[in-house]
């Protein structure tokens, strides 16, 4: 019980931390904020747009909310990739990573810490999104199946944290350049995961890759639910496979990340700043 | 028998290091960099024990290694009985460590800092926040600096802040890096009287490397000379200076004893490293 609760005592360490970073660069708040949402609005403008771009009659309505779905639920997935890839970089921008890493907690503390903030920021922020978007357009979620949504959410907040956590290697490993590094990945996942667009646009062994993006499924099941009120009973296997794989991507995750550690340990990579 | 608190036992240490390529195909040339050099010591429980030597002679990796924080590539270390390789979970809730660069969130205050660190290692935030008012205040900080971000603090300040969160957890192993690195001669005194305090008051003991000849003399019951990567010597001061000729009339002094043994002064050998 002892041991539970200093575990515990740990994980909100990086909670509370993590707020009061979000305090202190509130500025940068500020503007991803701003970034973010334009970037939902340019990208929902698109679906408003293309009956003039087209000149053709289509479901303008349909358009924007596959779009806007896509473009929020991006967002929320993608907070949570970086909150959770970055938990090493903020540590080398800081020059605290070695101070962290020789506490007396673990690793997977450590991630619990970071998931909790994670997810209530991810949920947060979007909601924050979702709030000012909606000024802009009508949306119309009468037949949606919302709490079916928010199960597939969750579950697709798993996968998110396994791939964060194998983000979050390379700044480990890559003292330099591993955050950059994320970004690729993150844009990887972008281009392949339907976020804008049904997988099948793409070529077919880009498809392939795509299968293998948890973000495939849970956009894919959000729009199922959002726009054509699929029932969860439907959702289930979905749900279940997603968070079989993202415990799995965890479980997997931790353990590199601990053979990476323990090169780091061995290289002493710990110690550059970058 | 009693354990030591630290056994080191022929521990060796080489950095690989890449040189910058010269064009985008080709590869950098590897070079080698031994940091410890087949380093034997142990440290009694309660003893502080000194590690003098210049930059670059391998102290810093030592109390790296000792936190945890590096491996060692042959050789063990460890801390009250437990490896620090293979059981470096029980090593960390025994440690902690002061060193010369102070490592914090800049833009979090001294409390904010102090906290995480409070809770990262399980206190409870209560107690401990009471804590580290009375340790800042012991070394001297201000009340009102307590809460203003540590950017805006002196690096003196910032290293006593340093200085506290070492001392936070009770550790009853201490690794002190240059900890006076910095600091004003009172700040100096001030340190270096808790570090008394905490040997005596919590049977803490206490590692500590320095550049500083009079601070090791005053702190120290034992003190290891290293250079390049290998201890030279390992005595009481007393008998380190007693090895030493009498130089211009005057009683040796550590510095002479370093002298006599690297054939440097400290001072020149800083900038060598």
């Amino acid at each position: 019980m002892n041991a539970f609760v200093k575990e515990m005592r740990g994980a909100y360490a990086f909670v509370e931390r993590n707020i009061n970073l979000m305090k202190r660069y509130w500025g940068w708040e500020v503007v991803w904020l701003i970034y973010s949402l334009v970037n939902s609005l340019a990208v929902t403008y698109i679906g408003a747009g293309m009956e003039r771009i087209s000149g053709t009659s289509l479901d303008t309505q349909y358009l924007i909310t596959y779009l806007l779905v896509g473009t929020l639920i991006w967002q929320y997935l993608s907070v949570i990739f970086y909150s959770i890839s970055e938990m090493i970089a903020w540590e080398r921008w800081e020059g605290t990573i070695e101070y962290t890493f020789m506490a007396p907690i673990s690793r997977s503390t450590h991630l619990v810490g970071t998931t909790l903030f994670a997810i209530g920021y991810g949920v947060v922020r979007t909601l924050v999104i979702l709030a000012i978007v909606a000024g802009f357009f009508h949306l119309n979620l009468s037949g949606a199946n919302l709490s079916g949504a928010i199960l597939l959410l969750l579950a697709g907040s798993v996968s998110f944290v396994g791939l964060g956590i194998l983000a979050a290697i390379l700044p480990l490993l890559y003292p330099e350049r591993g955050a950059q590094m994320t970004n690729a990945a993150a844009a990887i996942l972008l281009l392949i995961s339907g976020v804008y667009y049904p997988v099948a646009t793409l070529p077919g062994w880009l498809q392939t890759i795509a299968a293998g993006s948890p973000a495939t499924y849970v956009i894919e099941g959000m729009r199922a639910c959002l726009l054509h009120g699929e029932p969860t009973g439907k959702l289930l296997p979905t749900v279940l496979a997603l968070v079989g794989a993202g415990a799995g991507v965890i479980v997997v995750g931790l353990a590199i990340f601990r053979r990476v550690e323990a090169y780091a340990k061995r290289a002493g990579r710990l110690k550059r700043s970058g | 028998m009693t354990t030591p608190a630290v056994q080191v036992q022929d521990v060796r240490k080489v950095f690989v290091k890449r040189e910058r390529r010269r064009s985008a195909f080709s590869r950098g040339k590897r070079s080698q960099a031994i940091a410890l050099d087949g380093v034997t010591f142990s440290v009694d429980r309660g003893e502080v024990f000194g590690i003098l030597g210049p930059n670059g002679s391998g102290k810093s990796t030592l109390i790296r290694l000792l936190s945890t924080l590096l491996l060692p590539d042959s050789g063990s270390i460890h801390v009250f009985g437990h490896d620090a390789t293979r059981d470096e979970f029980a090593v960390k809730q025994l440690i902690n460590r002061v060193s010369v660069d102070a490592a914090f969130f800049k833009k979090f205050s001294p409390l904010e800092n102090l906290s995480y660190a409070a809770r990262l290692y399980g206190m409870p935030i209560g107690p401990a926040r009471q804590r580290m008012r009375e340790i800042m205040l012991r070394l001297g900080l201000k009340e009102e600096t307590f809460t203003s971000p540590m950017e805006h603090m002196s690096r003196g300040m910032q290293q006593k802040v340093a200085v506290a969160r070492g001392f936070l957890t009770s550790p009853v192993l201490l690794l002190l890096d240059e900890p006076t690195t910095g600091l004003d001669p009172h700040s100096k005194l001030d340190v270096q009287a808790f570090v008394r305090e905490i040997r005596s008051d919590h049977d803490a003991t206490v590692l500590l490397t320095t550049h500083d000849m009079e601070e090791a003399d005053r702190l120290c019951d034992r003190i290891a000379i290293i250079d390049s990567g290998r201890i030279i010597a390992l005595d009481v001061p007393e008998r380190l200076k007693e090895g030493v000729r009498k130089r211009n009339g005057h009683e040796p002094t550590l510095e002479d004893v370093f002298l006599e043994l690297t054939g440097k002064r400290i001072a020149e050998a800083e900038k060598e490293g």
